[in-house]
């Protein structure tokens, strides 16, 4: 046994990147609402992005309050509903989870957990936060126009989401809708150039790739995916406004609307749809891959055990990567397509089972015999596993041509992509949070209210959408106002819709108490000292918590070992950090 | 999409072959100690890679623009808006641009202040010129009946050419701000590195630019009826 303690300049490789302290704020301003420190505009990310999700929350009890009790609410009009709909999806997608996983979690953790100082490009990173800003005002903006917002369901398929029959169609929603999306990504590529640059660029000494935590792989990989799958929407986008504003036909083909033809003439919806799933499906994995990166880290921290099969989990989020930019013609099979062509895509997308089943198996073996805490984010990130799980077993299902097209268009798809797109990441972003906000406060969220918010959570989404999948085979429509009592629907669902619609409200309610925990504990939160958890990785070794300008004091870290580096043999605490530079040999080994 | 896909493809190699430098197979479980990064040194600087990367992103941009315009070919069959000649002229200036830009570059790593100013102005008067030109080849394009609103293949036209026009107008921003750094008294040095990523941004919307025409002229249509039937 032997320490070897490493001096600072002792034969240590350069850095990539001169180490600079960032810029200074300047006043209260420059500090707290224009900052440049990406902790700032994490926090501000995730402001915005919980902030406009509780709309988004809302709104998915405004839409089962109709379905669960048809004819009651007055108030929600069809018009409304679709509007409901639209906006929910719309937001729920891209300014919550993407925000909050690539802007907030990103912003947070990419600086901290590869030792750096700050991102490389401060400046453009807070002109990031406050074009996000602005999306989320353009958007918000369009609730209050005449008309409403655009009602045009969340994939905007023309030529309906620009005719009058559609909410928002002929008024200022559509227009708003697409304004705001155009901003979110410029907004994002702002950003996304420096998550990447800054995982490429800005690791501190003895941090190489192989060492970085797999919570900065996930957030790397997306981002690099949202990067080249955002300009897909960007230009459909475009394309789009065009054809509503100055009268262009892209996506529009001739048209008869109230027996009178329409100017438009020679257009291509099905184009529109190659460049939104060109966007939607990486999107899928976008949202993913943070997830996959951040429950990871849960689990093997909470479980004090190293990660199974480290070099596996990232090779398999690459291969995902790469993977899920061709599969995207699997959301148009009823939209006709040639019969090889859909048969390619069945096949690409049955085979992303195969590096996904890779994670869930290697989280499964982390877990096996680990020493697990049942801490609030191990609690989120076991109720992680089992939904994605669910989620992705239906998907394998959809994901062949045959079974999709009778099922496509019924709620069935919603019970689907809700378990594997929705539940499944929000219960990591709601893991992470009890697991990173003592770094980022300096105080634990309250253990009481967290437990009520984890069980009320898991339970009632199991409530909500097992139930779902069921209506959905039993032949219930998606994005149906009202049903009645229709022929073909042999079973009646009403009382089921009934019961679901009352654990989404309890659902909703629940969030509202997590919501109030983060506001509660950041004043009467139990002290957590620097590293609660005893987790290996940098963020928890910052000489002040919450980490302070500059993050690192004097001089950046040296990293050691890998990030996973728990109960190791020998060693004389359950962890070792990874700025440690003690060695421990095996038993039996000679020096 | 065969144009998004094979741009991916492209894409795809470059991180494949980063990756393979990664020590992707190495066991860090069993290594301590500070190992060196496996990175070339010296590494690239911070902004030159934000640029390649954001070249890659407008490159994105575009090809989505190109396959959208080859789906409609496929979907609905129709001629090929006549180029104006102008647009040829506007290309040779947007060449003349880019090699001003290259000679700005070779001067400012030489600290050739006077002949960095001139070329940088001769760079910026011919970017202008191709955006007026541009304008005005609108300006004949419509006159001769081919409207934005009419006929999906001259709406193609406006919006790619304005998309790319918005580009070069960007460029020119950073152009006009890298310039004022340049105030005298500053040191060549310093900006010399600012000055390259102008010539290489420069030189990434003149080829952009070129594979569009080949678009619009309907050269690649052979390339890419290859390449479809590979893709089918």
């Amino acid at each position: 046994m032997g320490d070897i303690r490493h001096e600072a300049g002792a034969g240590l490789p350069p850095l990539e990147v001169p180490d600079v302290m960032p810029p200074h704020a300047h006043g209260w301003w420059g500090r707290y609402v224009f900052s440049q420190d990406a902790k700032y505009i994490a926090i501000q990310y995730a402001c915005t992005a919980l902030a406009i999700g509780l709309v988004a929350l809302v709104l998915s009890w405004l839409m089962r309050l109709q379905l669960g009790f048809p004819g009651i609410f007055d108030f929600i009009t069809p018009e409304a509903y679709y509007q409901f709909i639209t906006m929910h999806g719309m937001i729920m997608v891209i300014y919550l989870l993407t925000a909050i996983f690539l802007g907030g979690f990103g912003n947070y953790l990419i600086p901290l957990m590869v030792g750096a100082r700050d991102m490389v490009f401060p400046f453009v990173n807070m002109l990031s936060y406050w074009i996000y800003l602005l999306a989320v005002l353009v958007l918000v903006a369009s609730f209050f126009v005449p008309g409403g917002p655009t009602g045009a369901g969340w994939t905007l398929y023309p030529p309906q989401a620009i005719l009058s029959g559609t909410p928002g169609g002929q008024q200022a929603g559509i227009v708003l809708m697409l304004v705001s999306l155009i901003l979110f990504i410029i907004g994002f590529t702002m950003g996304g150039l420096n998550y990447v640059v800054t995982v490429l660029q800005a690791r501190t000494r003895g941090m190489t790739m192989m060492r970085l935590p797999l919570t900065v792989w996930g957030i790397f990989t997306a981002t690099v995916m949202a990067l080249l799958a955002f300009p897909a929407l960007f230009v459909a986008s475009v394309m789009m406004l065009f054809d509503r504003v100055l009268g262009t036909s892209f996506f529009m083909p001739m048209l008869v609307e109230m027996g009178e033809k329409l100017s438009y003439g020679g257009g291509s919806p099905i184009a529109f749809q190659h460049l939104f799933w060109f966007f939607g499906h990486p999107e899928v994995y976008i949202v993913a891959l943070p997830a996959f990166g951040i429950v990871s880290d849960l689990i093997a921290v909470h479980a004090r055990k190293n990660i199974f099969g480290y070099r596996m989990m990232v090779w398999a989020i690459v291969i995902i990567g790469a993977l899920s930019f061709v599969v995207w013609a699997h959301h148009m099979y009823v939209s006709g397509m040639h019969p090889w062509f859909g048969y390619f895509f069945a096949t690409t997308t049955l085979i992303i089972a195969v590096p996904t089943a890779i994670k869930v198996y290697n989280w499964v073996l982390t877990l096996w015999r680990g020493d697990i805490h049942l801490t609030l984010p191990m609690l989120f990130a076991l109720a992680f596993i089992v939904t994605f799980v669910n989620g992705g077993l239906t998907g394998l299902f959809l994901g062949n041509v045959v079974v999709d097209v009778p099922l496509s268009d019924t709620m069935f798809v919603v019970a689907h992509f809700h378990m594997v797109m929705g539940v499944a990441p929000i219960m990591v972003i709601f893991g992470a949070i009890y697991h990173w906000y003592p770094k980022i406060t300096g105080r634990m969220l309250n253990e009481a209210m967290g437990q009520i918010h984890f069980w009320v959570t898991f339970l009632g989404a199991y409530a909500i959408f097992f139930p779902m999948h069921y209506v959905g085979l039993v032949g219930v429509p998606r994005r149906y106002y009202e049903l009645g009592e229709p022929a073909f629907i042999s079973t009646p669902v009403g009382g089921l819709n009934a019961f679901i619609s009352v654990a989404a409200l309890i659902v909703g309610a629940a969030q509202i108490l997590f919501l109030f925990n983060l506001g509660w504990s950041l004043r009467h939160g139990r002290e957590s000292g620097p590293n609660p958890w005893r987790a290996t990785t940098l963020e928890w070794q910052t000489p002040q918590t919450p980490p302070r300008h500059g993050n690192w004091g004097e001089s950046l870290p040296l990293v050691y070992r890998w990030a996973y580096d728990y109960s190791v043999p020998g060693a004389a605490a359950d962890f070792i950090a990874q700025n440690d530079p003690v060695t421990i040999r095996p038993a039996g080994e000679q020096p | 999409m065969s144009i998004v896909l094979a741009f991916l493809a492209l894409l795809v190699a470059a991180i494949g072959w980063w990756l393979a430098q990664q020590r992707l197979f190495s066991k860090p479980w069993l290594e301590t100690g500070i190992q060196p990064m496996t990175m070339d040194s010296p590494a690239t600087p911070p902004e030159t890679l934000g640029l390649w990367i954001f070249l890659a992103v407008v490159g994105a941009l575009f090809a989505m623009l190109g396959s959208a315009f080859v789906l409609q070919i496929d979907a609905t069959p129709w001629q090929l808006v006549p180029l104006p000649r102008l647009v040829w002229v506007n290309t040779g200036v947007l060449v003349l641009s880019s090699v001003f830009l290259q000679i700005a570059a070779i001067a400012a790593r030489h600290g050739e202040m006077r002949l960095l100013n001139l070329s940088l102005a001769a760079g910026g008067a011919s970017t202008l010129v191709f955006l007026v030109g541009q304008i005005t080849a609108w300006k004949v394009l419509t006159t001769s009946g081919h409207l934005l609103a009419g006929a999906p293949a001259a709406s193609f036209f406006y919006l790619i050419t304005g998309l790319h026009g918005l580009h070069i107008l960007g460029g020119m921003v950073a152009m006009g701000i890298v310039w004022l750094r340049l105030a005298p008294g500053s040191r060549p040095k310093q900006a010399h590195a600012a000055v390259a990523l102008c010539a290489l941004y420069w030189h990434a919307l003149l080829f952009i630019w070129i594979v569009l025409i080949a678009l619009f002229t309907g050269w690649g249509n052979e390339v890419l009826a290859l390449c479809r039937s590979v893709l089918r």
